[in-house]
């Protein structure tokens, strides 16, 4: 059993001329094998500096982050081995795979980085991953990102994600970029391996929908502040903070509107 | 007989590469005046193409194969867009039928002031206004999509992106189109700015009264806003109905896929296998 602890963490930004900005304010929370946690929010509201924090991308000005009880290393060997445990899926699959490299080269760096399998192996590594993220291996191995679609991009982008045999993963807006229809097969991928590999994901997006289907627990950000948390059927069918009820009401929702269109509900349409 | 903006007749679109790519076909639509038609359908089902289609934006290896696209003016005169020449094109777009791009707020030109950038319209397609004409219209228009003129001498880098968008659509409207075409203008937004946009489009519309074509994958969206909704896949509208019987009556096959494929806000749990 895993254990992330995000525990009483603040992170200020000195912003030239404009003094200094609290980007997260006592922001905790524990991730668990097997678990997801749904990070909502809208645009600035400190979602992506948890991600950068998690990656030690950023460190916090107070507070501090443990896996399995211990500090996150800083830097050298120990950065590494945590970096091993800890992986990113990323928004923009286009954005996040090199186009200068094929699909093989992609999956196969962090193989021989963190030395997962005997050279010899390599080749049958990379098949059985995007055996497992469900592409054809034969298919795609040896072409390029631009020969793929966003969702078959996206797919190769997890599948690298796994290939060091992480045991969390921090999934930025992972399906944000792809088609509304395929969507929910990127997502149905992720809860499969999350059970198969008992990954804890941390799942950080706007869209509520996605997020109340795919969590179990949801924080919702607000300016650096953690304003409402609870089971995601609770936060997002019934939000009690302001804010929460604010982002719903402002989320697609026909089953809501042609209830009201049709006077079901009554109300205004 | 309802007042028809556009009538679109049998209207093909192939790419002509090897093997040739039928991307719309044999599509017959008739836009109301007014009214929200949303396109929806996956990636590749040609509905972006068929909107740039019917205002011919498109390069070879596009090709029209068939069809017709008729606009009928306000003035009363109907044009036939497939017989325009190219300098009668160039003052057609914009004027009567206007465009917001996919991304497009990323498509400001950062080392001009976005207050230039929206006199560079009038410029060429008003020219007999004068510089404080100009002016005026660029500063009206900023307060219409409440950006606010003070942003008159703002770089696009000091606005957020939905201020930015909204300068697109600004633009979009700046010579008072009857029809603007809005290819996934709120995708890259987060909600509650999307929502925002969404309204001020809805409002826009009724004030000037022009019609909208919205493209977007995105279904549950696309349902809350559009007046009447056309579902495409391989280039052909399967159903087109309002979003209302789209949503509740749904008659095609894939149109039920397509409505079953996205996670709903209030839905069921279950959806994704946990």
């Amino acid at each position: 059993m895993t254990v992330l602890e995000f525990d009483a963490v603040t992170k200020v930004y000195s912003v030239r001329g404009a003094g200094q900005m609290k980007a997260l304010d006592d922001v905790s929370f524990t991730l668990r094998s097997g678990q997801t946690v749904g990070l909502v929010g809208q645009s600035g509201s400190g979602k992506s500096t948890i991600a950068k924090i998690l990656t030690q991308l950023e460190s916090p000005t107070s507070g501090e982050v443990r896996l399995d009880g211990e500090p996150i290393p800083r830097r050298g060997k120990g950065l590494r081995a945590y970096r091993q445990q800890l992986r990113m899926v990323f928004q923009d699959p286009f954005a996040s795979l090199n186009p200068y490299h094929t699909i093989r080269y992609a999956i196969q760096r962090p193989l021989e980085l963190d030395k997962v399998v005997p050279k010899d192996k390599l080749d049958d590594e990379v098949r059985r991953l995007l055996g497992r993220v469900r592409l054809d291996g034969d298919a795609v191995i040896d072409r390029r990102p631009h020969e793929l679609s966003g969702g078959q991009r996206q797919r190769v982008a997890i599948a690298r994600a796994l290939a060091s045999r992480p045991k969390l993963l921090v999934a930025d807006e992972p399906v944000s970029m792809l088609d509304v229809s395929i969507r929910l097969g990127v997502l149905n991928l992720l809860a499969d391996l999350q059970r198969e590999h008992g990954l804890g994901v941390l799942y950080i997006t706007h869209d509520l929908a996605t997020a109340r289907h795919f969590s179990d627990e949801i924080l919702v950000l607000n300016q650096g502040r953690v304003v409402e948390r609870g089971p995601a059927d609770d936060v997002i069918l019934h939000p009690q903070n302001p804010y929460t009820q604010e982002l719903r009401a402002a989320s697609p929702d026909p089953d809501t509107y042609f209830a009201h269109a049709a006077g079901i509900l009554g109300g205004e349409k | 007989m309802t007042d028809s903006l556009l009538s679109v007749h049998d209207f093909s679109i192939v790419y002509d590469v090897d093997p040739p790519v039928k991307a719309v076909r044999n599509v017959t639509l008739e836009l109301q005046r007014g009214e929200i038609l949303g396109l929806a359908g996956e990636s590749g089902c040609g509905k972006t193409t068929l909107a740039y289609g019917v205002q011919r934006l498109l390069k070879p290896p596009a090709v029209i194969t068939s069809g017709s696209v008729v606009f009928h003016d306000a003035s009363g005169e109907d044009v036939d867009i497939n017989g325009l020449d190219p300098e009668e094109m160039r003052r057609f777009r914009w004027d009567k039928i206007s465009m917001v791009f996919q991304g497009a707020m990323n498509s400001l030109n950062p080392v001009a002031t976005i207050g230039s950038q929206l006199e560079d319209v009038f410029e060429v397609h008003r020219p007999n206004l004068t510089r404080s004409q100009r002016r005026a219209e660029v500063i009206e228009l900023l307060e219409i999509v409440k950006v606010g003129a003070q942003r008159f001498r703002s770089y696009p880098h000091e606005l957020s992106g939905g201020m930015r968008q909204r300068v697109m659509i600004a633009m979009a409207l700046a010579l008072r189109p009857q029809l603007m075409v809005m290819d996934e203008p709120t995708t890259a937004l987060d909600v509650l700015v999307q929502r925002e946009i969404l309204r001020q489009i809805s409002h826009l519309r009724h004030e000037f009264g022009f019609s909208v074509i919205f493209i977007t994958h995105d279904l549950p969206l696309l349902l809350e806003i559009s007046d009447r909704i056309a579902i495409m896949r391989e280039g052909e509208i399967v159903e087109l109905d309002t979003a209302e019987r789209v949503w509740t009556d749904p008659q095609d096959e894939y149109t039920r896929t397509l409505l079953a494929s996205f996670p709903r806000l209030t839905g069921e749990r279950g959806v994704v296998h946990r």
